[in-house]
């Protein structure tokens, strides 16, 4: 006996392409649409100019370090020619890490809240992160054709996760003491939500949106196989063509990328935090 | 008056509640219905009132209800039967809008663990419950300061709670419950969480600002030194049952049943145990009567010192034999002869502390009044003889009538 989930699979496909499709089509432009703006908005500025203000920026969050690196990283990437595909791959993160958060906070708010809906959630958790990006990839596709948006579909799905997750884990960590406080007090349950639970998990909740960022741009080499424009594509061009220096120069784009991005959150997380002590 | 009147309550924690609590009141016992029923019944059918204004404090040992108890209360909680009459209103069955009043405006809480929220400053904290009623900023942080103010936390409005010792966070934790003004604070372990040395301040303090604001404080803990310190009146609980309600005294020297005794029987009586606990009624003259009249009380009754009092029963000296023969020799007065450099205690001081006094001197000790009225005297044996478990019943007796009015020191 052969059981025939594949099949079922490719008819759900066909159906939700069908008649599904003036909605892909929304969604599509909406998210090309933004993508684009973010990234012309970028590249607006000449690039110089542009790192002068993020080295700016990071003196602002951080500290003279983070600006440093900054300063250094980008001009390594805009010296290695790679500056306007790292534009369009800085614009793609950015993007699918903001649906990932409008989606992932409220429905980690609720699986915190709802042991039921948490019981559903999980698995399909699981399952979004080891289902190899591929198969999902060719769906994506389908809905929304070739190019950035299958992209960030693809990297939403895989980097969303993590922000379900540790919102959830941010959520149900609060202590009880403090919740029977806080409706000792006569909160409302919104009250509750914004005065109490979620100050208490944000910065369990900040880490799982850093985490969230680090995958998202994860994906960008995967993503530009299926037409995605980036750092992701140089890389991908450079290995098919076995361009080993090239492959390896695009590479450390995205490395020093992922670095700055990443010190870059997790400063001004902790610059909230420091904030909040020191007043 | 009082203030809270709880009848009947019950908590049976399991999935059938209901259907247990009909068991329970056919007579099933708690055992049966914990292994039957899978049913734990955390309070079993509790009444008692609070006085507005007292200090109501609900002591028992871990697993005992009452911490169960004192959420019912404000309904942290649901009962699963019983009424809980706050004034003219029954909080069990209030919807969730005027519940959410009630504990607005009404009941305060403090928590064991403080539970402050360490996102906020000492000042937002304190105005917690002011700004989830909509209180404008400028309003809630003066009542918040104020509320700080009473607990000596002024200055330190801008940290958080992280920086401040136990101590202080409790503070925190008891300005943000009065800072709304409530009527009623349940306070739910609220010193448990300090050393011993805070906790005695803190003990302190509470009675201090009760008197100030006359809050009706219901106190729940599970150290007896502690109830016996700061309540009016205690109930203690075992299993869930309520075991016994009465004042410290009532408590100590007519415990209602074994259990109660034997919870009491540990305690340190030096520390509980007062003067007025162990003074006996004195030997008295008056000022104005002759050294001969003194003579003759004394060998009347048969002892060798008298106290010697005004009209007003204020205390004036003390005359020994001795000196009252050898001013009957002389034609003195009582009032040259005797001594007025005399040892003089207030009624509410623990027997630890008469110690010290009554090793060093040979007279007996005078317990007055604030005003000099002369209360009762303790003789060297009395001490000791209250230590070893002798209260005399007619002190006890009497002081229940005597010492009353002043509760509020008699602490």
């Amino acid at each position: 006996m052969r059981l025939n989930i594949g099949e079922w699979v490719e008819q759900g496909v066909d159906w939700l392409a069908t008649y599904a499709d003036g909605f892909f089509q929304v969604m599509s432009t909406g998210i090309e649409g933004s993508v684009d703006g973010i990234s012309g908005l970028f590249l607006w500025p000449p690039a110089y100019v542009f790192i002068i203000i993020l080295t700016l920026l990071a003196f602002w969050v951080g500290r003279w370090s983070l600006s440093l690196l900054t300063l250094i990283g980008l001009f390594i990437i805009e010296a290695l020619g790679y500056w306007e595909p790292t534009m369009n791959t800085l614009a793609l993160v950015i993007i699918s890490t903001l649906l990932s958060v409008i989606i992932g906070i409220p429905l980690g708010i609720a699986c915190g809240k709802m042991d039921r809906l948490s019981s559903i959630v999980r698995p399909l958790l699981d399952f979004m992160q080891t289902m190899p990006a591929f198969v999902y990839l060719l769906p994506a596709v389908t809905f929304f054709g070739l190019g950035i948006v299958p992209g960030v579909i693809a990297s939403v799905i895989f980097a969303v996760p993590p922000t379900i997750r540790l919102t959830e884990l941010g959520i149900r960590q609060v202590p009880h003491d403090m919740m029977e406080a806080a409706s000792a007090f006569g909160s409302t349950s919104m009250q509750t939500l914004w005065k109490v639970q979620l100050p208490v998990a944000m910065p369990t909740l900040m880490a799982g949106v850093n985490q969230t960022i680090m995958l998202s741009l994860s994906m960008v080499v995967i993503a530009s196989m299926i037409g995605a424009q980036g750092i992701g594509a140089e890389v991908y061009r450079a290995v098919t063509q076995l361009k080993i220096g090239q492959g390896f120069e695009a590479g450390l784009a995205v490395v020093l990328l992922a670095i700055i991005i990443d010190r870059f959150s997790q400063h001004s997380l902790k610059k909230r935090n420091t904030q909040k002590q020191g007043a | 008056m009082s203030i809270i009147n709880v009848n009947g309550v019950t908590k049976i924690f399991g999935t059938q509640e209901q259907r247990a609590f009909t068991l329970l009141q056919q007579g099933w016992s708690r055992e049966r219905l914990a292994k039957e029923k899978q049913a734990t019944v955390a309070v079993n059918q509790v009444s008692f009132s609070v006085e507005e204004g007292e200090i109501f404090v609900i002591m028992g040992l871990s697993g005992s209800g009452k911490s169960t108890l004192v959420r019912m209360l404000n309904r942290l909680i649901e009962p699963t039967a019983g009424e809980i009459w706050l004034k003219d209103r029954d909080i069990s069955k209030l919807n969730d809008v005027d519940l959410r009043q009630v504990r607005r405006k009404t009941i305060g809480m403090v928590f064991q663990k403080f539970a402050l929220f360490p996102h906020r400053t000492v000042l937002e904290n304190a105005a917690y419950g002011l700004e989830i009623q909509g209180m404008p900023k400028d309003e809630r942080y003066k009542k918040a300061s104020e509320a700080l103010g009473l607990v000596g936390l002024n200055g330190w409005e801008d940290k958080y709670p992280d920086e401040l010792s136990g101590g202080m966070q409790q503070r925190v934790g008891l300005a943000r419950a009065l800072a709304n003004d409530p009527d009623v604070l349940l306070m739910d372990e609220a010193f448990s969480a300090l050393d011993p040395l805070i906790r005695r301040d803190m003990q302190d303090e509470l009675i201090a600002l009760q008197q100030k604001m006359h809050k009706t404080i219901i106190f729940i803990t599970h150290d007896l030194d502690e109830a016996l310190r700061i309540g009016d009146r205690i109930a203690l609980l075992k299993d869930g049952n309520l075991v016994q309600i009465g004042t410290p005294e009532q408590m100590l020297m007519e415990p209602a049943d074994e259990y109660v005794e034997r919870f009491v029987e540990g305690v340190d009586l030096s520390k509980v145990l007062t003067a007025a606990h162990i003074m006996r009624r004195p030997e008295t003259v008056s000022l104005d009567r002759g050294p001969r009249v003194a003579l003759q009380l004394m060998r009347d009754i048969g002892i060798s010192t008298l106290f010697v009092v005004g009209k007003d029963k204020s205390l004036q000296g003390v005359v020994t034999a001795e000196q009252a023969s050898e001013a009957a020799r002389s034609g003195q007065s009582l009032q040259d002869v005797m001594t007025t450099d005399i040892p003089v205690v207030s009624p509410d001081i623990v027997l630890n502390d008469l110690f010290a006094l009554s090793g060093e001197v040979k007279l007996p000790i005078a317990v007055v009044d604030p005003d000099g009225k002369l209360l009762g005297a303790i003789v060297r044996g009395a001490i000791l003889g209250a230590l070893a478990g002798n209260v005399p019943n007619g002190a006890i007796a009497e002081e229940t009538e005597g010492v009353k009015p002043d509760a509020a020191q008699h602490r």
